[in-house]
Protein backbone atom coordinates (compact mmCIF):
# COMPACT_ATOMS: atom_id res chain seq x y z
CA UNK A 1 0.00 0.00 0.00
CA UNK A 2 1.06 3.46 -0.99
CA UNK A 3 -0.52 6.45 -1.10
CA UNK A 4 1.23 9.14 0.46
CA UNK A 5 -0.85 11.48 1.87
CA UNK A 6 2.52 13.69 3.09
CA UNK A 7 5.30 14.26 0.78
CA UNK A 8 8.66 15.73 1.02
CA UNK A 9 10.83 15.87 -2.05
CA UNK A 10 14.24 16.98 -1.63
CA UNK A 11 13.15 19.42 1.20
CA UNK A 12 15.14 22.08 2.44
CA UNK A 13 14.93 24.44 5.02
CA UNK A 14 17.46 27.05 6.28
CA UNK A 15 17.50 29.49 9.20
CA UNK A 16 19.88 32.61 7.95
CA UNK A 17 23.17 29.98 7.21
CA UNK A 18 22.31 27.25 9.52
CA UNK A 19 20.68 24.89 6.90
CA UNK A 20 17.79 22.57 9.29
CA UNK A 21 16.98 20.60 6.80
CA UNK A 22 19.10 19.40 3.69
CA UNK A 23 17.31 17.59 0.46
CA UNK A 24 14.75 15.80 2.89
CA UNK A 25 12.78 13.01 1.42
CA UNK A 26 10.27 11.64 3.28
CA UNK A 27 6.70 10.15 2.81
CA UNK A 28 3.56 9.27 5.21
CA UNK A 29 0.62 7.12 3.77
CA UNK A 30 -2.65 7.77 4.14
CA UNK A 31 -3.55 6.29 7.18
CA UNK A 32 -0.72 5.76 8.63
CA UNK A 33 0.67 6.35 12.13
CA UNK A 34 4.47 7.30 12.11
CA UNK A 35 6.47 8.64 14.93
CA UNK A 36 9.54 10.92 14.61
CA UNK A 37 11.92 10.82 17.19
CA UNK A 38 15.75 12.13 17.31
CA UNK A 39 17.80 14.23 19.24
CA UNK A 40 17.00 18.01 20.05
CA UNK A 41 17.33 20.14 17.42
CA UNK A 42 17.66 17.32 14.58
CA UNK A 43 14.47 19.27 12.70
CA UNK A 44 11.48 17.29 13.77
CA UNK A 45 9.17 20.67 14.53
CA UNK A 46 10.48 21.93 11.70
CA UNK A 47 8.82 19.22 9.79
CA UNK A 48 5.53 19.77 11.37
CA UNK A 49 5.85 23.45 11.77
CA UNK A 50 6.47 23.27 7.76
CA UNK A 51 3.84 21.29 6.73
CA UNK A 52 1.54 23.41 9.25
CA UNK A 53 2.67 26.21 6.89
CA UNK A 54 4.48 27.78 10.21
CA UNK A 55 7.21 27.93 8.30
CA UNK A 56 8.35 28.15 4.77
CA UNK A 57 11.17 26.42 2.49
CA UNK A 58 14.02 26.76 0.74
CA UNK A 59 14.06 24.09 -1.43
CA UNK A 60 12.17 21.02 -2.87
CA UNK A 61 8.40 20.41 -2.50
CA UNK A 62 5.98 19.39 -0.15
CA UNK A 63 2.98 17.32 -0.91
CA UNK A 64 -0.09 17.27 0.87
CA UNK A 65 -2.98 15.31 -0.25
CA UNK A 66 -1.60 14.99 -3.54
CA UNK A 67 -0.79 18.50 -4.23
CA UNK A 68 2.29 21.10 -3.60
CA UNK A 69 1.78 22.70 -0.43
CA UNK A 70 3.86 25.58 -0.69
CA UNK A 71 3.54 26.17 -4.20
CA UNK A 72 1.02 25.32 -7.05
CA UNK A 73 0.33 22.99 -8.95
CA UNK A 74 3.57 23.37 -11.13
CA UNK A 75 5.36 22.86 -7.78
CA UNK A 76 7.39 25.86 -8.65
CA UNK A 77 5.48 28.82 -8.69
CA UNK A 78 4.62 30.21 -4.64
CA UNK A 79 1.50 28.99 -3.54
CA UNK A 80 -1.60 31.46 -3.09
CA UNK A 81 -3.25 32.25 0.86
CA UNK A 82 -6.30 30.37 -0.48
CA UNK A 83 -4.03 27.24 -1.69
CA UNK A 84 -2.51 27.77 1.95
CA UNK A 85 -5.98 28.02 3.29
CA UNK A 86 -7.50 24.83 1.93
CA UNK A 87 -4.74 22.60 2.84
CA UNK A 88 -4.12 23.87 6.21
CA UNK A 89 -7.83 22.43 6.42
CA UNK A 90 -7.00 19.25 5.97
CA UNK A 91 -4.18 19.33 8.95
CA UNK A 92 -5.06 19.78 12.50
CA UNK A 93 -1.70 20.36 14.85
CA UNK A 94 -1.24 19.92 18.94
CA UNK A 95 1.48 21.96 20.45
CA UNK A 96 4.00 21.43 23.27
CA UNK A 97 2.34 24.38 25.21
CA UNK A 98 -1.05 23.27 24.36
CA UNK A 99 -1.10 26.61 23.11
CA UNK A 100 -5.26 27.11 23.94
CA UNK A 101 -6.98 30.32 23.92
CA UNK A 102 -6.56 31.45 27.72
CA UNK A 103 -9.85 33.96 27.46
CA UNK A 104 -12.30 31.18 26.11
CA UNK A 105 -13.57 28.42 28.07
CA UNK A 106 -12.61 24.89 27.02
CA UNK A 107 -15.98 24.77 24.54
CA UNK A 108 -15.61 28.39 23.25
CA UNK A 109 -11.80 26.66 22.38
CA UNK A 110 -13.22 24.27 20.80
CA UNK A 111 -16.23 25.44 18.64
CA UNK A 112 -14.60 29.02 17.44
CA UNK A 113 -12.73 27.99 14.46
CA UNK A 114 -15.66 25.26 13.47
CA UNK A 115 -18.00 28.33 13.57
CA UNK A 116 -15.53 31.14 12.38
CA UNK A 117 -13.98 29.54 9.52
CA UNK A 118 -15.94 26.62 8.74
CA UNK A 119 -19.19 28.82 9.14
CA UNK A 120 -20.52 26.06 10.96
CA UNK A 121 -23.88 26.23 12.77
CA UNK A 122 -23.60 27.33 16.50
CA UNK A 123 -25.56 24.59 17.93
CA UNK A 124 -23.42 22.01 15.56
CA UNK A 125 -20.47 23.21 16.50
CA UNK A 126 -21.54 22.89 20.15
CA UNK A 127 -22.52 19.20 19.87
CA UNK A 128 -19.44 18.47 17.50
CA UNK A 129 -17.57 20.20 21.02
CA UNK A 130 -19.89 18.16 23.24
CA UNK A 131 -18.69 14.91 21.55
CA UNK A 132 -15.32 15.72 21.48
CA UNK A 133 -15.07 16.63 25.04
CA UNK A 134 -16.47 13.13 25.86
CA UNK A 135 -13.73 11.26 23.36
CA UNK A 136 -11.47 13.36 25.75
CA UNK A 137 -13.12 12.49 28.97
CA UNK A 138 -13.26 16.40 30.01
CA UNK A 139 -16.98 16.73 29.57
CA UNK A 140 -17.56 18.28 33.17
CA UNK A 141 -14.77 21.36 32.43
CA UNK A 142 -16.38 22.66 29.42
CA UNK A 143 -17.47 26.02 31.25
CA UNK A 144 -14.19 26.22 32.65
CA UNK A 145 -11.06 28.92 31.57
CA UNK A 146 -8.01 26.97 30.19
CA UNK A 147 -5.92 27.66 33.52
CA UNK A 148 -8.41 26.19 35.70
CA UNK A 149 -7.38 22.79 34.18
CA UNK A 150 -4.42 20.66 34.54
CA UNK A 151 -1.44 20.94 31.64
CA UNK A 152 -2.93 17.18 30.78
CA UNK A 153 -6.84 18.48 30.82
CA UNK A 154 -5.34 21.19 28.74
CA UNK A 155 -3.79 18.95 26.29
CA UNK A 156 -6.59 16.67 26.12
CA UNK A 157 -8.74 20.21 25.44
CA UNK A 158 -6.17 21.27 22.35
CA UNK A 159 -6.47 17.68 20.69
CA UNK A 160 -10.22 18.14 21.07
CA UNK A 161 -10.08 21.32 19.39
CA UNK A 162 -7.84 20.31 16.99
CA UNK A 163 -10.54 17.37 16.05
CA UNK A 164 -13.18 19.62 15.82
CA UNK A 165 -12.01 21.05 12.37
CA UNK A 166 -12.23 17.42 10.96
CA UNK A 167 -8.63 17.08 9.51
CA UNK A 168 -7.70 14.14 8.18
CA UNK A 169 -4.00 14.57 9.51
CA UNK A 170 -3.26 14.82 13.22
CA UNK A 171 0.17 16.21 13.51
CA UNK A 172 1.48 16.62 17.59
CA UNK A 173 4.25 18.05 18.48
CA UNK A 174 6.35 16.77 21.61
CA UNK A 175 2.14 16.74 23.16
CA UNK A 176 3.76 15.41 26.49
CA UNK A 177 6.96 17.20 27.24
CA UNK A 178 5.64 20.19 28.88
CA UNK A 179 3.69 17.82 31.70
CA UNK A 180 4.33 16.61 34.77
CA UNK A 181 5.30 12.49 34.98
CA UNK A 182 2.25 11.75 36.21
CA UNK A 183 -0.03 13.49 33.57
CA UNK A 184 1.79 12.46 30.72
CA UNK A 185 -0.51 9.09 30.65
CA UNK A 186 -4.18 10.26 30.58
CA UNK A 187 -2.92 12.33 27.52
CA UNK A 188 -1.02 9.65 25.55
CA UNK A 189 -4.07 7.41 26.35
CA UNK A 190 -6.32 9.69 24.15
CA UNK A 191 -3.69 9.88 21.72
CA UNK A 192 -3.86 5.93 21.62
CA UNK A 193 -7.50 5.46 21.45
CA UNK A 194 -7.39 8.45 18.07
CA UNK A 195 -4.75 5.75 17.03
CA UNK A 196 -6.67 2.48 17.49
CA UNK A 197 -10.16 4.14 16.70
CA UNK A 198 -9.55 6.60 13.52
CA UNK A 199 -8.31 6.34 10.19
CA UNK A 200 -6.56 9.64 10.62
CA UNK A 201 -3.19 10.07 9.34
CA UNK A 202 -1.10 10.88 12.44
CA UNK A 203 2.49 12.50 12.33
CA UNK A 204 4.16 13.16 16.01
CA UNK A 205 7.16 13.92 17.61
CA UNK A 206 8.08 12.15 20.82
CA UNK A 207 10.46 11.28 23.43
CA UNK A 208 7.98 8.73 24.71
CA UNK A 209 9.69 5.88 23.36
CA UNK A 210 7.48 3.04 24.86
CA UNK A 211 4.56 4.95 23.47
CA UNK A 212 6.24 5.69 20.20
CA UNK A 213 6.58 1.34 19.93
CA UNK A 214 3.05 1.12 20.75
CA UNK A 215 1.31 2.89 18.51
CA UNK A 216 2.78 3.81 15.46
CA UNK A 217 2.93 1.81 12.45
CA UNK A 218 6.54 3.20 11.42
CA UNK A 219 8.90 5.17 13.25
CA UNK A 220 11.68 7.49 11.99
CA UNK A 221 14.60 8.57 13.64
CA UNK A 222 16.27 12.03 12.42
CA UNK A 223 19.75 13.19 13.32
CA UNK A 224 20.88 16.82 11.79
CA UNK A 225 18.16 17.54 9.61
CA UNK A 226 18.02 13.76 7.81
CA UNK A 227 16.46 10.58 8.30
CA UNK A 228 19.59 8.52 9.59
CA UNK A 229 17.10 5.27 9.81
CA UNK A 230 13.30 4.60 9.21
CA UNK A 231 11.16 1.31 9.88
CA UNK A 232 8.77 -1.02 12.03
CA UNK A 233 8.77 -0.22 15.25
CA UNK A 234 10.19 -3.80 16.68
CA UNK A 235 13.24 -3.29 14.25
CA UNK A 236 14.07 0.24 14.88
CA UNK A 237 13.70 -0.42 18.57
CA UNK A 238 15.40 -3.86 18.87
CA UNK A 239 17.75 -4.03 16.11
CA UNK A 240 18.71 -1.10 14.52
CA UNK A 241 21.05 -0.64 12.32
CA UNK A 242 23.03 2.56 12.15
CA UNK A 243 24.79 3.39 15.00
CA UNK A 244 23.64 6.92 15.86
CA UNK A 245 20.33 5.22 16.58
CA UNK A 246 21.45 2.89 19.00
CA UNK A 247 23.57 5.73 20.90
CA UNK A 248 20.09 7.45 21.10
CA UNK A 249 17.73 4.97 22.09
CA UNK A 250 20.87 3.68 24.72
CA UNK A 251 20.57 7.39 26.16
CA UNK A 252 17.31 8.12 26.31
CA UNK A 253 16.19 4.79 27.81
CA UNK A 254 19.07 5.35 30.44
CA UNK A 255 17.81 9.44 30.73
CA UNK B 1 -21.90 81.67 34.40
CA UNK B 2 -22.54 82.16 37.93
CA UNK B 3 -21.60 85.67 39.05
CA UNK B 4 -24.71 86.40 37.02
CA UNK B 5 -27.16 84.33 39.07
CA UNK B 6 -26.21 86.56 42.10
CA UNK B 7 -26.82 90.06 41.18
CA UNK B 8 -29.94 89.93 43.22
CA UNK B 9 -27.71 89.22 46.40
CA UNK B 10 -24.37 90.58 46.02
CA UNK B 11 -23.11 93.56 44.45
CA UNK B 12 -20.77 91.10 42.17
CA UNK B 13 -19.18 93.70 39.81
CA UNK B 14 -17.39 95.64 42.91
CA UNK B 15 -13.76 95.86 42.45
CA UNK B 16 -12.84 94.99 45.67
CA UNK B 17 -13.29 91.59 47.54
CA UNK B 18 -16.61 90.20 48.47
CA UNK B 19 -17.03 88.31 51.09
CA UNK B 20 -18.53 85.22 50.06
CA UNK B 21 -18.46 81.67 52.52
CA UNK B 22 -17.11 78.82 50.62
CA UNK B 23 -19.93 76.96 50.73
CA UNK B 24 -21.28 79.64 47.87
CA UNK B 25 -18.55 78.26 45.64
CA UNK B 26 -19.71 74.62 45.58
CA UNK B 27 -22.61 75.43 42.48
CA UNK B 28 -20.54 77.04 40.10
CA UNK B 29 -17.84 74.46 41.05
CA UNK B 30 -20.05 71.59 40.44
CA UNK B 31 -21.05 73.09 37.48
CA UNK B 32 -17.83 73.06 35.89
CA UNK B 33 -17.01 69.63 37.57
CA UNK B 34 -19.54 68.62 35.16
CA UNK B 35 -18.01 69.79 31.89
CA UNK B 36 -14.64 68.48 33.17
CA UNK B 37 -16.48 65.12 33.70
CA UNK B 38 -18.25 65.22 30.20
CA UNK B 39 -14.64 66.28 28.73
CA UNK B 40 -12.90 63.54 30.30
CA UNK B 41 -14.89 60.76 29.46
CA UNK B 42 -15.19 62.03 25.79
CA UNK B 43 -12.00 62.18 25.40
CA UNK B 44 -10.90 59.42 26.73
CA UNK B 45 -13.23 57.35 24.77
CA UNK B 46 -12.42 58.89 21.34
CA UNK B 47 -8.80 58.10 22.54
CA UNK B 48 -9.27 54.66 23.05
CA UNK B 49 -10.55 54.39 19.43
CA UNK B 50 -7.57 56.37 18.64
CA UNK B 51 -5.19 54.42 20.15
CA UNK B 52 -6.39 51.20 19.03
CA UNK B 53 -6.61 52.29 15.66
CA UNK B 54 -2.85 53.53 15.44
CA UNK B 55 -1.58 51.16 17.97
CA UNK B 56 -2.82 48.30 14.96
CA UNK B 57 -2.16 50.73 12.26
CA UNK B 58 1.71 50.67 13.87
CA UNK B 59 1.57 46.72 13.65
CA UNK B 60 -0.18 46.64 10.00
CA UNK B 61 1.61 45.22 6.94
CA UNK B 62 0.50 48.02 5.13
CA UNK B 63 2.90 50.47 5.15
CA UNK B 64 1.23 53.32 4.36
CA UNK B 65 -0.72 52.64 7.11
CA UNK B 66 2.45 51.69 9.44
CA UNK B 67 3.56 55.59 8.31
CA UNK B 68 0.54 57.36 9.19
CA UNK B 69 0.01 55.64 12.09
CA UNK B 70 3.88 56.20 12.74
CA UNK B 71 3.24 60.01 11.96
CA UNK B 72 0.51 61.01 14.29
CA UNK B 73 1.87 59.00 16.93
CA UNK B 74 5.46 60.74 16.71
CA UNK B 75 3.69 64.05 16.21
CA UNK B 76 1.43 64.40 18.92
CA UNK B 77 3.87 62.48 21.94
CA UNK B 78 6.45 65.08 20.46
CA UNK B 79 4.68 68.10 21.25
CA UNK B 80 2.93 69.74 23.91
CA UNK B 81 -1.04 69.77 24.57
CA UNK B 82 -0.87 73.11 25.20
CA UNK B 83 0.29 73.84 22.04
CA UNK B 84 -1.73 71.68 20.13
CA UNK B 85 -4.99 72.77 21.78
CA UNK B 86 -3.77 76.60 21.07
CA UNK B 87 -2.73 75.20 17.65
CA UNK B 88 -6.53 73.89 17.20
CA UNK B 89 -8.11 76.57 18.40
CA UNK B 90 -6.61 79.61 16.97
CA UNK B 91 -4.05 78.56 14.23
CA UNK B 92 -6.21 75.89 12.47
CA UNK B 93 -8.99 78.67 11.68
CA UNK B 94 -6.75 80.98 10.09
CA UNK B 95 -5.01 78.71 8.34
CA UNK B 96 -8.44 77.21 7.26
CA UNK B 97 -9.72 81.09 6.32
CA UNK B 98 -5.87 81.58 3.98
CA UNK B 99 -7.02 78.38 1.79
CA UNK B 100 -10.83 79.73 1.72
CA UNK B 101 -12.06 77.14 4.43
CA UNK B 102 -14.11 77.44 7.49
CA UNK B 103 -12.13 75.77 10.14
CA UNK B 104 -13.61 77.88 13.07
CA UNK B 105 -14.76 74.52 15.89
CA UNK B 106 -16.20 75.55 19.00
CA UNK B 107 -13.78 75.15 22.10
CA UNK B 108 -15.47 72.44 23.16
CA UNK B 109 -14.81 70.36 20.17
CA UNK B 110 -11.25 71.91 20.03
CA UNK B 111 -10.83 70.38 23.68
CA UNK B 112 -12.04 67.31 23.53
CA UNK B 113 -9.91 66.73 19.86
CA UNK B 114 -6.54 68.12 21.72
CA UNK B 115 -7.22 65.86 24.47
CA UNK B 116 -8.17 62.84 22.55
CA UNK B 117 -5.75 63.25 20.25
CA UNK B 118 -2.61 63.20 22.50
CA UNK B 119 -4.18 60.44 24.73
CA UNK B 120 -4.74 58.69 21.42
CA UNK B 121 -1.10 58.78 20.56
CA UNK B 122 0.53 57.79 23.85
CA UNK B 123 -2.42 55.30 24.06
CA UNK B 124 -1.17 54.03 20.73
CA UNK B 125 1.70 52.62 21.92
CA UNK B 126 -0.21 50.79 25.13
CA UNK B 127 -2.14 49.12 22.58
CA UNK B 128 0.85 48.00 20.74
CA UNK B 129 3.20 47.15 23.18
CA UNK B 130 0.18 44.99 24.92
CA UNK B 131 -0.49 42.80 21.09
CA UNK B 132 3.06 42.57 20.75
CA UNK B 133 3.11 40.95 24.24
CA UNK B 134 0.83 38.00 23.20
CA UNK B 135 2.53 34.63 22.88
CA UNK B 136 3.70 33.88 19.35
CA UNK B 137 1.98 30.00 20.34
CA UNK B 138 -1.49 31.94 20.07
CA UNK B 139 -0.92 33.11 16.62
CA UNK B 140 0.22 30.07 15.70
CA UNK B 141 -2.57 28.05 17.06
CA UNK B 142 -4.65 30.27 15.43
CA UNK B 143 -3.27 29.83 12.03
CA UNK B 144 -3.04 26.11 12.46
CA UNK B 145 -6.90 26.26 12.83
CA UNK B 146 -7.20 28.79 9.71
CA UNK B 147 -8.32 31.99 11.23
CA UNK B 148 -7.83 35.00 8.59
CA UNK B 149 -5.33 37.93 10.04
CA UNK B 150 -7.87 40.13 11.16
CA UNK B 151 -10.00 37.30 13.06
CA UNK B 152 -6.67 36.09 14.78
CA UNK B 153 -6.26 40.25 15.87
CA UNK B 154 -10.10 40.28 16.62
CA UNK B 155 -10.91 37.14 18.33
CA UNK B 156 -7.29 35.98 20.00
CA UNK B 157 -5.06 38.87 19.98
CA UNK B 158 -7.14 41.82 21.19
CA UNK B 159 -9.18 40.40 23.78
CA UNK B 160 -5.37 38.66 25.39
CA UNK B 161 -4.04 42.56 24.68
CA UNK B 162 -7.29 44.69 26.86
CA UNK B 163 -6.47 43.21 30.04
CA UNK B 164 -2.51 44.01 29.69
CA UNK B 165 -3.08 47.48 28.14
CA UNK B 166 -5.65 48.21 31.64
CA UNK B 167 -3.32 49.35 33.93
CA UNK B 168 -1.20 51.68 31.71
CA UNK B 169 -4.63 52.55 30.11
CA UNK B 170 -6.12 53.83 33.57
CA UNK B 171 -2.92 56.05 34.01
CA UNK B 172 -3.60 57.96 30.93
CA UNK B 173 -7.35 58.45 31.68
CA UNK B 174 -6.27 59.78 34.85
CA UNK B 175 -3.38 61.91 32.99
CA UNK B 176 -6.55 62.82 30.65
CA UNK B 177 -8.78 63.94 33.38
CA UNK B 178 -5.80 66.17 34.88
CA UNK B 179 -5.10 67.87 31.24
CA UNK B 180 -9.00 68.84 31.20
CA UNK B 181 -7.31 71.63 33.24
CA UNK B 182 -5.61 73.01 30.30
CA UNK B 183 -8.98 73.96 27.72
CA UNK B 184 -9.67 76.59 31.09
CA UNK B 185 -7.34 78.47 28.73
CA UNK B 186 -9.59 78.50 25.54
CA UNK B 187 -12.09 79.96 28.02
CA UNK B 188 -14.19 76.40 28.30
CA UNK B 189 -16.08 76.21 31.24
CA UNK B 190 -14.71 73.75 32.96
CA UNK B 191 -13.68 72.97 37.02
CA UNK B 192 -10.50 75.21 36.63
CA UNK B 193 -12.37 77.93 34.59
CA UNK B 194 -15.04 78.23 37.18
CA UNK B 195 -12.27 78.34 39.85
CA UNK B 196 -10.35 80.62 38.54
CA UNK B 197 -14.05 83.04 38.01
CA UNK B 198 -14.37 82.62 41.88
CA UNK B 199 -10.50 83.40 42.72
CA UNK B 200 -10.56 86.57 40.69
CA UNK B 201 -13.79 87.41 41.86
CA UNK B 202 -13.17 87.20 45.72
CA UNK B 203 -9.41 86.99 45.49
CA UNK B 204 -9.73 83.85 48.45
CA UNK B 205 -7.22 81.44 46.26
CA UNK B 206 -6.71 79.53 49.45
CA UNK B 207 -9.72 78.18 49.91
CA UNK B 208 -10.56 78.05 46.07
CA UNK B 209 -8.02 76.31 44.91
CA UNK B 210 -7.92 73.59 47.92
CA UNK B 211 -11.47 73.15 46.75
CA UNK B 212 -10.09 72.36 43.10
CA UNK B 213 -7.28 70.23 44.21
CA UNK B 214 -9.87 68.15 46.71
CA UNK B 215 -12.33 67.70 43.62
CA UNK B 216 -9.35 66.86 41.41
CA UNK B 217 -8.60 64.45 43.67
CA UNK B 218 -11.62 62.68 44.33
CA UNK B 219 -12.36 62.24 40.76
CA UNK B 220 -9.12 60.68 40.29
CA UNK B 221 -10.28 58.23 42.66
CA UNK B 222 -13.29 57.41 41.27
CA UNK B 223 -11.98 57.20 37.84
CA UNK B 224 -8.83 55.03 38.96
CA UNK B 225 -12.06 52.75 40.88
CA UNK B 226 -13.58 52.30 38.15
CA UNK B 227 -10.98 51.85 35.39
CA UNK B 228 -9.65 48.92 38.10
CA UNK B 229 -13.66 47.46 37.68
CA UNK B 230 -12.88 47.44 34.11
CA UNK B 231 -9.75 45.79 34.14
CA UNK B 232 -11.07 43.32 36.73
CA UNK B 233 -14.62 42.50 34.38
CA UNK B 234 -12.04 42.23 30.92
CA UNK B 235 -8.97 39.92 32.89
CA UNK B 236 -12.37 37.47 34.37
CA UNK B 237 -10.44 34.84 32.44
CA UNK B 238 -7.13 35.06 33.56
CA UNK B 239 -5.33 33.18 36.52
CA UNK B 240 -5.63 35.22 39.83
CA UNK B 241 -2.49 36.78 40.97
CA UNK B 242 -1.92 37.96 44.63
N1 LIG C 1 12.85 30.36 14.12
C1 LIG C 1 14.11 29.84 14.11
N2 LIG C 1 15.16 30.64 13.89
C2 LIG C 1 16.42 30.14 13.87
N3 LIG C 1 16.71 28.86 14.08
C3 LIG C 1 15.70 28.00 14.32
C4 LIG C 1 14.35 28.45 14.35
N4 LIG C 1 13.55 27.39 14.60
C5 LIG C 1 14.37 26.33 14.72
N5 LIG C 1 15.66 26.68 14.55
C6 LIG C 1 16.82 25.78 14.57
O1 LIG C 1 16.54 24.70 13.70
C7 LIG C 1 17.03 23.50 14.25
C8 LIG C 1 15.96 22.47 14.28
O2 LIG C 1 14.95 22.91 15.17
P1 LIG C 1 13.70 22.02 15.54
O3 LIG C 1 13.04 21.58 14.30
O4 LIG C 1 12.90 22.79 16.51
O5 LIG C 1 14.38 20.76 16.25
P2 LIG C 1 13.72 19.63 17.14
O6 LIG C 1 12.25 19.80 17.13
O7 LIG C 1 14.16 18.36 16.51
O8 LIG C 1 14.29 19.79 18.51
C9 LIG C 1 17.63 23.84 15.60
O9 LIG C 1 19.01 23.95 15.45
C10 LIG C 1 17.03 25.17 15.93
O10 LIG C 1 17.90 25.92 16.70
MG1 LIG D 1 10.97 20.31 18.76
Amino acid sequence: MSDPIIRFDNVVKRFGDHTVLDRLNFTVNRGEKVTIIGPSGSGKSTVLRILMTLEGIEGGVVHVGGEPLWHEADGVTPASEAHLRKKRGEMGMVFQQFNLFPHMTVLRNITEAPVRVLGLPKAEAKARAEELLELVGLTEHMSKFPHQLSGGQQQRVAIARALAMRPSILLFDEPTSALDPELVGEVLGVIRRLAEEHDLTMLLVTHEMRFAREVSDRVVFFDQGRIREEGAPEEIFTDPTEERTREFLKATLEA
Amino acid sequence: MWPHRRTARQPIFAADPVEVHWTEYLPPLLEGAWVTIRLTVFSTLLGAILAFAAGVGRLSRNGALRAVSVAYIELFRGTSLLVQLFWLYFALPLAGQAVGLDLRIPPVIAGILALSLNIGAYGAEVVRGAIQSVHTGQHEAALALNFTPRQTLARVTIPQAIPEMMPSFGNLAVQNLKDTALVSLISLGDMTFRAEQIRNFTQDSVTVYSMLLAMYFGMALVLTAMMRGIEHSVGRWRPVRS
